[in-house]
Order: C-alpha cells, then structure tokens, then sequence
C-alpha cells in the first residue's frame, strides 16, 4: 500500500464476478461454497446479534451501520488512525480491517459497554479528569487499546503507555493528557475503585 | 472507500483451502491478518473476485521448537510471537524486530505468514528471515514444499509462492547463542522502514567469527551484501572496521527513492544502521559469552 | 462580576457524552430510508472534460440517481460563491458544484452518485466513463508566474488572481541607509488539518413543511444555512443547518461552499428522501482544503545595534486551483509578520497565485506561521551576522508594556487597522527563557557537544490576531426547571465551549457549571452568527454569552422584585436563588423566578419588557485583539540519520483573562503539536504533472504518542480592553512560532555544520541531505564523531 499512491479513482469497469471452477480437484476435501450474503451471530457488548450481511462489508460499518452502535468511530479506513478500535475476544483490532462475517462467533465490545454518563468507567473518568480529549472523534479508540493495555499491564511506565498508544491519532491533543489519564486510570483500577460491570449494550442506543 | 464485491469463503483446513485455491487460485486471494490485504480492498487498488479467509484453519496457529529451528505457523499472529517466551528465548533478532511492526493492535491481527508472503519491501519479517537465513514451508495442490528465504522473496511484493499456493509455517533457526540486533529508522514509531537491518554475528572472544546483515527498505527484496559481512568476518569488532563496514554498505547498495526518503539518503543510513546494528549484535554476543562463563 | 466558575478548571461538561460514544457526529445521524452518495472526481491535474457517460452507472441496482454538471438547476450550475471578495483580488474564481467542461485539480468533484448504499455507490462511480483530455498542469508557484505558462483559468489571461501592497514608512530609503541589510529566500510548502474526522452532510427535507435540515461538519452553519437558502429558492426559516458534534475544524471545515455541501442537501429535496455523503479520507486529502504554500523573498534592515530599521517581503502565495475565499490567507501572512517588534519602515507585498492543485483556504495558523517564520528567522539572521546574542537583539526591539495600544500601521484581515490591544512582551519573554533556563545554556550546550550529541535550543516570538468581527450572539433561557440553556451558533469542533460558556453564564446566574447546557452551532436554535475561525468563539460568542446572561440576570432580579415585593437593589442572587437582604425566608428560586415570569393570567409589567427570564444578546468587536507568547525548546539531531528528538518544549503565553485552564492549555498543546507534524513530519506531495502523492495516513504522517514531547505550559494574563471578559483567542497560539522555532533550534544544533534553515517543512532526508551538502563544502574537523555505546 505505501508504495502505490495512485489517484483518486479510474474510470475503470468494475470486473464481473463470475465464479469459475475447475475440475477435478486434486484434493480429498471438498471446497466450501463461495457466498456473497451470509448470516451471522456475533456476541457484542454481551448481546448476541443475528444478521445477514454482505461479505464484504467491514466490521466497522456492520458496528455502526447494522447495530446502530455509532461510539466506534471511522477515520481512515486503512489502519492507521485507530478511530474504530474495539475489542475482539478481549484485544484490541481496527474494526475498519476485518469484515463483519469474520467476527462470526466471536465477541466483541465498543465502548457503548465501558460505562454510562452518569456512570463513567475509571479510565472515562481519568479522560475526564485528565483533558485526554477535545472533539472527542478518537476517544473511544484510545479508550478500548487502554482498557486492553491496563489488564495486561496493570502497572505500566509513561513511555510504554506512549507505545502502547502509538496506534491512535489524535489531531486536536498533544497526547500529553491521554498519556496521564492512562497512568492516572491505571492507579484508579489498581486501587480498586469498583469497576461498573461491563454493560449489556448490544443494539441501538437506548 | 469501501472494497469492490467479492465471492468469500472461510475455509476450516489446509485441504479445503488448497482445494479453494486450485478453483480460484488465479482470480482469488487469501486472507490471513487483513492488514495489508484489507486497506488495498478498501481503496479498490486490489479487486480480486474470491477472498479465501484463512482465519478458521486453526492449525496454522502454532510455534514449534524442531531440530534448532522454531517453526511458526502461518497464521500465527505478529502479537501472539511477539509475546511468545519461545521467540523470546531463542529468536532474539526475531522478538527484537517484531515490536517494530505497526502498532500492537495490527500485530493483534497481522500474522507471521502474511507479512512474510506479503513481501513488502519495507517490512522487517522478511530481512529478519534473510537475516537468519530461515526458509518457508509451502503447500500446493502438488504437496509440500520447503523454500530457502533467498529463493522465497523474488521482487517487490512478489515471491515463489503460486496463485494455488499457501504459505504454511515460517522457520527461524534459533540463534540464542549468537548476537544479533534488529534496527530501523522510520519515520514515526511503526511505520514501514525507511531503512532497517538485522544482523547476527558469532563471536569468538572479541573476534567475530561469522557475520550476517539483512536489510530491508532497500531494494525489491531484502539486501544480503555477502561483501560487506566478510569485511567484519575474521575481525576484532573495531571503530576502524566499523567504519569500512559501513563505506562498503553505503557504497554497495542500490536502492530507490521514494517521497519518504531519496535512494541517497537509505544509502548513507544503511551504512550507519549497519555499523551500529553490527556493534550492538557484537556486544550482546559478548555479554552471551560471559553470562555462559 | 462575582467570579466563582471564571478561571477555574473545570471539568468538561461534553466529555461524559463523548466518552461514552454518545456523541454524535455527522455520521452518526441516520434516517429511515437514508440514500448514501460519492462523488466521482477527477484524477486530472488539469483536463478537458469532454464527456461523461453515466448510463452504466444508472443501470446499476440500487443506484437511484446520477447527478453531472448538466443535470443541476440554473443555480447550482453558476460558480459557487465568492466568500471574500476584497478589491485586490481581480480574479476570485470559485469552483463549480460539478466540473463543467474543465477539472483544475486532482479531486475535483465531476459526478455525484446517490445509491442505496456507499458500497454500491461507489461500485457506481467504476462504471461512469469520462473522456478527459489532458492539459499541460501548473503545479509550482514559479512555475505558475513564469511568462507563457498553462492558465488554469484562460479567461484571466495570467495565473495571478491578486498582487497587494501594504507599507508602512519609506523602506527603500531605510535599506539604503542602513548598516546592514539581509536578503533571504523562505520556502514553505502545503500541510493540510487532516482532523480525525473527515467532512460529511446528511440532508432531510420534508416536502410538507416545506422544511430542509443539513447536518453538516462545517464550523460556520449560519452561513451555510443562508446560502443554501438562496441557491435553493427557500426562505432561512426553511433551512436548518445543524453542525453537531465536529471531529476537529482547524480551518478548512470552514468554506463556502464546499460543492457536497449544496449537492446532498439538493439531491434530499429531488429525491424526497434523506442523503449522506461521508468524505473518506483519500477524498479528504484531494478535496479538502489544504494551506501553507508561499515563497518569500524577505529583507531586514537594522543599524549598528541591531535595531530594525526596515522590513520587506514579497511572496507568492499559492491558491490553488480556485480561490473561493479570498485573500485571507495572505493578508494575515503580511500582517503577522511585524510581530512584537517595533518596525519604523515595512513593507510586504504577495502575489496570490493559481496552480492545479486542491484550493486553499485558512487552516490553524492561517499565515501566521509563515509571517513568524520569516521575522524570526531574519531575526536570527542578523544576531548571527551581527553576533549579537539572538534573545538580546530581541529584547532591544520589542513593543514595550507602555506603547500600548500599538498602531502597527497595517490594515488587518477584518479591514480594520492593525492595532495591538494590550500586552508585555518583555514579560513574556522573560518568563519563557527562565522557563527553558537560557541562562545555563551556553554551559549545557558545550557539555552536550562534549558528549558529540547535537543539541540546539530555539527562542520564538509571536503576536497573534483573534477575536475579529463582525458579531456573535447568544441566546440565554432559564427554564422552568431551574436549567439554563444557552444557544450560539457558532460550532464548536472540540474547543469545550460547551463548558466556557457555561462557567461565563454560570457566574452571571449563579448557577452550577453543569446546569447550563449550550447548544452551538444549530441554526434551528440561534440563527445570527458568522462561524468558528480566527480564534474568536471564546472572545465573540463568549462577551455575547456573557451580554445575555447578565441580561437574564437583571431580569431576574427584576420579575423577583415584583414578585417578593422588594427593590431589585435589595435582593442578591447566590446559588441561583434571589433572596431580600436582610429578609431571610423571603426568596425564589431561579426556577420559581423562571415560573413568574411567565404567567398564565394577569399581565406582564411593563418594565419586564417580555415574558420569561430570556435574554438574547450580540457582541461585535470594533476589531481584533491580540493575544502574544513565547515559545522554547530543545532538540537534538542524530547526524547521521536527520532523526529528530525534542528534549523540552516550553510555551508561555498571553491571551488575556483565562476562561478555564484546562481548556486552554488543550488548546495550546494541540497546537504545538500539529505545528510540530507541519515542522517535520507532514507534507502533501505533488508530482509534477499535479498528482498527488499523499493520500493515506501512510504518506501523509501525523505525528502520535511517540513523536510529540510533554509540553509545559505557562501564562500571563494582560487583559483585552475590547471586550467585558477581557479575553483573547487561543486556538491558534500553538501552532504559529513552531516552524520558526524549530528552524533556530536547529540551526543551533547543527551550527558547526553552518547550516541554516530556509524551509518548512523538513524530513530526516531533507537534514541528511544538508548536512550532507555543508559536510561536502567544509569538512567538518571530526566527521561523524560515534557517540559512546550507540545502538
Ligand atoms: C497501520 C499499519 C502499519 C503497519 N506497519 C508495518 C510495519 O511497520 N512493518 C511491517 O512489516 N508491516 C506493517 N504493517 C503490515 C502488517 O504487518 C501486515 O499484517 C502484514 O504485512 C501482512 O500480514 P497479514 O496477516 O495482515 O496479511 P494479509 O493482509 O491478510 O495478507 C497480505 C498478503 O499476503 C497473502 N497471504 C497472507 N497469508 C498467506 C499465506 N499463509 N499464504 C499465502 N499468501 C498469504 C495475502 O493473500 C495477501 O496478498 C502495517 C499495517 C498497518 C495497517
Ligand atoms: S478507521 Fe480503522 S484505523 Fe482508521
Ligand atoms: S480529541 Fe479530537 S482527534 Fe483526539
């Protein structure tokens, strides 16, 4: 992808798909049929969510789009700002490089399901606290990466925390207050400030 | 930005994907990680009608330890070797350069397999592969195939596997008694190389023994410069030797410039990086040594 | 004014919402029945549009409609309108909705898809077929001004749409007589904002009440909203133009119009049915607007002692393919670059030039750092040559506390003469080197080149517009319930206005922070206003909060007078409760206050005026005001690979009273970060036939976690006669000296090698290839010393 810096797009016909297959095959295995609709079931946020989607949609708009959990944001969609950073089965990926079938009986949490307003998790608290954010476009990314990064590292120094967090950009920061938040929300969940319970929030929001 | 319509099939084995592969091979292409494959189809720079998602053959998954090599499975994630105590212990240039890849949460996703088969120029897995002088196990509807890291990387994102092939285990020689160092100049933290090397040395007493240098962001493949590792081979591990090593290095090798960086400065800084990427490999070696004392 | 929220730092009162994902943002708005557009753009530098043939795209299923030049009404087939007109600019040429017969820049939209999906529409845009014929691209500024180069537009008969002189004195007859005078050459190319968030406008319009709603990322939506109306044949009250939540601005979400703007809300009203489009971020890189590009040939004369006596530029300042908004850029380039310094004979000049590559208009900084860049750096130049210590030659040329209000002589870019408000420039910079220890430094410098390591320190100064007119209103209500709500309609992209306000308003009523909710930027809720830019929403939007809220005040007190059967004089509001002094027992609440002043029966004193404890006032500055700082930093250079290190950054800066800490050292910081990635990191590359080359976060970088250092922040508070908070702008503070800072810290570092810095923005290979360049022409006497235990 670096390499090729092409235009803005070609006036080129979009190939015809038309499915080819040669036989025999020099296999015992028989190949699993190639499918352009398929249905799903993925945990999200602790609901499972049935639906058919096309095999090409991405994660991210099937979060957005087909689950109404518009939280997860989409800044680039080539991997590099982190604005749709979620959780897959507990470690952080960028939801705008998988396709939604992919995540097909697997788990996945936003961050619809870290805390309420009223009720904010220790790590939204310590954005809070910590001026971790102005428009608030990339917040939800950081704040999966860290809830991920602070339970493998509970304990972490300020310069793995900026490695750690190295994956997001954030355009209105200077990344200083996001890097003091995570140190700061890491002391809150060593001390044990109770954690609000990770919270059911699979569908639209209420 | 949003990929072009494609046919999908998530085969669960090796066998169901090779039979995939030999229906589709030409116009379809596998899915390890996404995280090259995926940005290419979001911006529609690649269209292939069939995507054959690897990511439910659970038995490429694995790090194993055989006969001085650890074999890594294909789909094994960047982060799972990363944080594997194996590649730790026994793959020192390997877990040196694997925090250099991306950021944690591509690595969370990219795989071992695909950053080798991707092939990209500036990517550290291949040079850290050439370095070691490591080899690849391919499947294809013929069988099994073991390829050489020299043979495997052919050009720019281009390698000898075949449109019916599957990349299946990546092998590493161990080389925990060795020295070795990975270094890189990136624009920013996790970018692509502008210029990386690694290199491994044995070191008898303050003499190094054998030397290899593989460096990546400078040319189609990575650049072995047989010339340049002799120039070291023999020798005390000297300021003086230091620098000819790195003349030679800037002098012998031949990249191309790019927005990032022009083909005079990766000379240059590949000659710089190899010179303290020989003298921080040339150290540990010697740390290795009296730790082993 | 009683000061309980004013100054303090205060927590935000957006952050629980946005840190919970409850924000909404353009994309998040979604409709039933919603339509998803693309636009089709051109990846011509500069073509002919011969034909384009839209019948495959129509066939497509799920496509609904294809939108090309031909097929918009009468009025949107016109050019879009010209922003700023200003009488220099002899050719303000604007871009069409959809390109007529010619593109002039890679991206330029050329046909608009609206499908049933993003996915099939832009599967639609593969199968629109355009025969182009290539023209002869202008991408260079030089290039452009060269006799018999293309025209990017034939009619004007030259690529100079405006040449502008301003002067003060007679600056030829200083250079002639002074003791030295010092030519140079400053280069500096384009950047663009990149904000987290790409641009996006979702349309409704419901054919029955006649009514369309716009939900659109821009920072001025009044604007919009009245344009809209007008290219649309519907009365104001008929538009709704909301900016929600914005994914940062910093300038170019700021345009009018900007073509998706009028072609969503256009196909809702054909279609009958909502529409989104959602810029992606290649788009955003070819259609958004970028900045930065300028050439200046600058000169300084001073006398023996190194006090100005002259200063002149010319420069050319690159448009673009169009320039819709005017000559804003330019004019606060000429303007900035006096600076803190007093500058007896000025002269600056530009040429506003076109080339084929995407518009520009103000992004963060708007010139300003290029006027600072060339000042200081001339500056530095003549303490290098003079050997005159560069913070000394400073300090003998600064405005001084007691020449306030300092008449610069120049015309500013709100039309009104440039004159500095208020300020101590001698403070700021005293604060900054004690702050960065420039005392010591001599000492610390020689103990690093011991060392071999090249470290530099960088000392900047700058004066900085804000807070210009026309006018901001705001509209305070208490409600019944006790809740205040304010409505201002300038947009908010992450600055915490929402929490600003609300501490001006929570002080006038006496109320808690948190129970003032402001809503910005929704025409439906406050339909005056102008927008976000040049730093003037805490200072325009801010007095005029401050206005209604101490108007609702008085109103108060005065339907509590009636009601408790006391002088207003007699009753005092504390905790948003007004009570009779003296009388304890005898008081209301706010929200029984509230209550009374809207009766069901009976009337309504005449002094009440109106019902309701209501107050809408608007505040508009005779002109600017002008916030100044310093900024200091040390850096370190590997000369062997042109990485960069910053050791420290120090900032300490003036912007009047302080609204709310926190937030402004935000403001500032963000700044200096984005300063930082335009200083070393980010570049939009164009290749010579005007493709561009930096279109994916992986060319265009941005600095992250990694790249940027912890920044400290400090500040004086000289407070702004023009306006009841005594405040000034801070959004762009941050960004303005960081080229030029950058530039003599690096000198610094590299003042063996005699390097100096001409340029921004810079790159490890563009300081390799200097350093490269000054070793070939002076050997240096231990090249390329190895530090100890590298690697
Ligand atoms: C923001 C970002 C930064 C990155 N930075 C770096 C970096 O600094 N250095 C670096 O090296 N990489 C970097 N990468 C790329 C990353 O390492 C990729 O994960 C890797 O290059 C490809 O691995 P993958 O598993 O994601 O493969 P995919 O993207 O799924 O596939 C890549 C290619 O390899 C083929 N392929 C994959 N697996 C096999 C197989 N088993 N057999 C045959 N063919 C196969 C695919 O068909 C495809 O053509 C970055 C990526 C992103 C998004
Ligand atoms: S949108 Fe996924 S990383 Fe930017
Ligand atoms: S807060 Fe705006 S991008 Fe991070």
């Amino acid at each position: 992808m670096k390499k090729r810096t092409g235009v803005v797009r070609r006036t080129t016909k979009a190939r015809v798909v038309t499915p080819r297959r040669r036989n025999p095959v020099r296999t015992d295995a028989a190949a699993p049929p190639l499918v352009t609709r398929k249905e799903i079931t993925v945990q999200v946020n602790g609901v499972a969510q049935t639906a058919e989607v096309e095999v090409r949609m991405t994660l991210v708009d099937f979060i957005r789009e087909r689950l109404g959990l518009t939280g997860t944001h989409v800044g680039c969609e080539h991997g590099v700002c982190g604005a749709c950073t979620i959780l897959l089965d507990g470690a952080p990926v960028r939801s705008c490089l998988m396709f939604a079938v992919q995540a097909a009986g697997q788990e996945i949490m936003t961050v619809e399901a870290l805390g309420t307003p009223d009720r904010l998790h220790p790590i939204q608290e310590a954005f809070r606290d910590h001026h971790g954010l102005q428009c608030g476009f990339c917040t939800p990314g950081f704040l999966m990466t860290t809830l991920a990064f602070l339970r493998e590292r509970p304990s972490p120094t300020a310069d793995e925390i900026r490695v750690a967090l190295a994956g997001h950009l954030c355009r209105c920061t200077v990344y200083q207050g996001i890097v003091e938040a995570v140190s700061d929300a890491a002391a809150r969940l060593r001390a044990g400030t109770p954690t609000p319970a990770p919270r059911a929030r699979g569908g639209a929001r209420e | 930005m949003k990929p072009a319509p494609f046919q999908y099939a998530a085969p669960e084995s090796v066998e169901e994907t090779v039979a995939l592969l030999h229906a589709h091979g030409t116009e379809g292409k596998l899915l390890a990680g996404g995280q090259s494959l995926v940005p290419l189809l979001n911006m529609r720079l690649a269209r292939p009608s069939v995507i054959i998602d690897l990511n439910r053959v659970r038995t490429l998954d694995y790090i194993r330890e055989e006969n001085g090599e650890i074999a890594i499975g294909a789909m094994t994630r960047q982060r799972t070797a990363e944080r594997s105590p194996v590649v730790t212990r026994r793959l020192p240039l390997l877990a040196d350069a694997l925090p250099l890849v991306g950021h944690l949460q591509i690595r969370t996703r990219g795989t071992v397999g695909g950053n080798i088969a991707h092939a990209d120029p500036s990517a550290e897995l291949p040079a850290v592969l050439a370095a070691l002088e490591g080899s690849v196990v391919v499947r294809g509807p013929g069988g099994t195939r073991r390829v050489a890291a020299h043979a495997f990387f052919v050009s720019y994102l281009t390698t000898a596997l075949g449109p019916d092939e599957l990349l299946l285990e990546v092998r590493f020689p161990a080389h925990e008694h060795q020295g070795s160092a990975f270094l890189e100049v990136a624009r920013r933290h996790g970018d692509y190389a502008l210029v990386g090397v690694g290199a491994v040395v044995t070191m008898a007493g303050n003499v190094c023994q054998r030397a290899r240098l593989a460096f990546t962001g400078v040319g189609p493949v990575p650049v072995r410069i047989p010339d340049a590792e002799a120039v070291v081979t023999g020798k005390m591990v000297t300021d003086g030797v230091l620098a000819e090593l790195g003349k030679l290095v800037t002098h012998m090798i031949d990249p191309t410039g790019d927005i990032h960086a022009s083909a005079e400065y990766r000379k240059e800084v590949a000659g710089v990086l190899a010179r303290r990427a020989i003298r921080a490999a040339a150290e540990r070696a010697r740390m290795k040594q009296m730790r082993m004392r | 004014m009683t000061t309980q929220y004013f100054g303090q730092r205060i927590k935000r009162n957006e952050d629980p919402r946005l840190l919970t994902g409850g924000g909404t943002f353009v994309d998040d708005v979604t409709l039933p029945d919603l339509l998803h557009a693309a636009v089709l753009r051109s990846p011509h530098a500069h073509a002919r549009v011969r034909r384009v043939d839209t019948a495959g795209a129509e066939a497509l299923p799920g496509v609904v409609a294809v939108y090309t030049h031909g097929d918009l009404p009468p009025s949107l087939q016109e050019p879009l309108p010209r922003l700023i007109p200003h009488p220099a600019l002899v050719h303000h040429k604007t871009q069409y909705a959809l390109a007529r017969d010619k593109v002039r820049h890679v991206g330029e939209p050329v046909a608009f898809v609206v499908a049933a999906s993003r996915y099939v529409a832009e599967d639609a845009l593969d199968l629109i077929e355009v025969e182009y014929d290539p023209l002869p691209a202008v991408v260079t500024l030089e290039q452009a001004v060269r006799p018999g180069a293309p025209l990017v537009h034939e009619d004007a008969g030259t690529n100079v749409c405006a040449h502008y002189t301003q002067r003060v004195g007679n600056v030829d007859e200083a250079l002639a007589r002074a003791a030295h005078v010092f030519t140079e050459r400053f280069v500096i190319d384009r950047g663009t904002a990149a904000p987290m968030e790409c641009r996006g406008v979702v349309a409704q319009w419901d054919p029955r009440l006649r009514q369309l709603v716009v939900w659109d990322s821009t920072q001025a939506p009044i604007p919009i909203r009245n344009g809209l109306a007008r290219l649309l044949g519907l009365a104001q009250g008929g538009v709704r133009v909301i900016a929600p939540d914005i994914g940062g601005g910093f300038g170019p979400k700021i345009m009018m119009f900007y073509p998706e703007e009028v072609l969503v809300p256009y196909a809702a009203m054909q279609l009958s049915r909502p529409v989104k489009w959602i810029e992606d971020r290649r788009e955003n890189f070819a259609a958004m607007n970028h900045e930065r590009e300028q050439i200046h040939d600058a000169a300084i004369a001073v006398d023996r002692d190194g006090r100005i006596l002259a200063v002149r530029t010319a420069f050319l300042y690159d448009s673009g393919a169009y320039i819709p908004y005017g000559l804003t850029v330019p004019i606060v380039a000429s303007t900035t670059l006096p600076g803190p310094y007093k500058i007896p004979n000025y002269h600056c000049e530009f040429r506003a030039v076109f080339t084929n590559k995407t518009i520009v208009s103000p992004y963060r900084g708007a010139g300003r750092p290029h006027g600072v860049f060339v000042m200081e750096r001339l500056m530095d130049r003549v303490a290098a040559e003079l050997g005159i210590d560069r913070v000394e030659l400073r300090r003998r040329n600064l405005i001084q506390p007691h020449e306030f209000p300092y008449d610069v002589g120049l015309i500013y870019q709100d039309n009104a003469p440039l004159i500095y408000d208020s300020g101590n420039y001698p403070a700021t910079l005293e604060a900054a080197l004690q702050k960065i220890s420039y005392e010591h430094w001599p000492q610390e410098r020689a103990r690093y080149r011991a060392q071999h390591r090249h470290v530099g320190l960088g000392v900047a100064c700058y004066v900085e517009g804000s807070g210009i007119g026309p006018y901001e209103g705001c509209r305070v209500t208490v409600e019944p319930s006790g809740k205040v709500y304010a409505a201002t309609s300038v947009g908010t992209q992450g600055q915490g206005h929402f929490t600003s306000f609300a501490q001006i308003i929570a002080d006038a009523l006496t109320v808690r922070v948190e129970d003032v909710i402001v809503i910005t930027g929704d025409s439906g809720a406050f339909g005056w206003g102008t927008g976000t830019f040049a730093s003037r929403a805490a200072v325009v939007a801010g007095s005029a909060a401050h206005l209604a809220a101490q108007a609702v005040r008085e109103k108060t007190l005065l339907v509590a007078a009636t009601k408790l059967e006391a002088r207003p004089d007699d009753l005092v509001l504390e905790h948003g409760r007004v009570s009779v002094r003296g009388a304890p027992g005898k008081s209301m609440t706010l929200a029984e206050v509230a209550v009374a002043a809207n009766p069901l029966r009976g009337t309504i004193p005449k002094e009440w005026e109106q019902p309701g404890l209501e107050a809408s006032r608007y505040f508009a500055p005779p002109r600017g005001t002008f916030p100044n700082g310093v900024h200091a930093a040390i850096v370190e250079v590997d000369i062997e690979t042109g990485m960069l290190k910053i050791l420290r950054y120090v900032v300490v800066h003036d912007c009047g009273r302080v609204i709310n800490p926190m937030i402004l050292d935000g403001q500032i910081r963000g700044g200096v970060a984005q300063g930082l990635g335009g200083t070393f990191y980010e570049k939009l590359v164009y290749d010579e036939s005007g493709q561009l080359l930096t279109q994916t976060f992986m060319d265009y970088l941005l600095p992250t976690t990694m790249e940027v250092p912890e920044i400290e922040v400090d500040h004086l508070e000289t407070p702004s006669p023009l306006n009841p908070l005594g405040v000034k702008g801070a959004g762009e503070a941050g960004v303005i000296p960081v080229p030029a800072l950058m530039a003599q810290a690096l000198d610094d570092a590299l003042s063996e090698l005699g390097i100096r810095i001409t340029e921004m923005p810079l790159s490890p290979n563009r300081l390799l290839e200097m350093i490269r360049e000054a070793r070939a022409q002076a050997p240096s006497p231990h090249p390329g010393p190895l530090p100890q235990g590298e690697g």
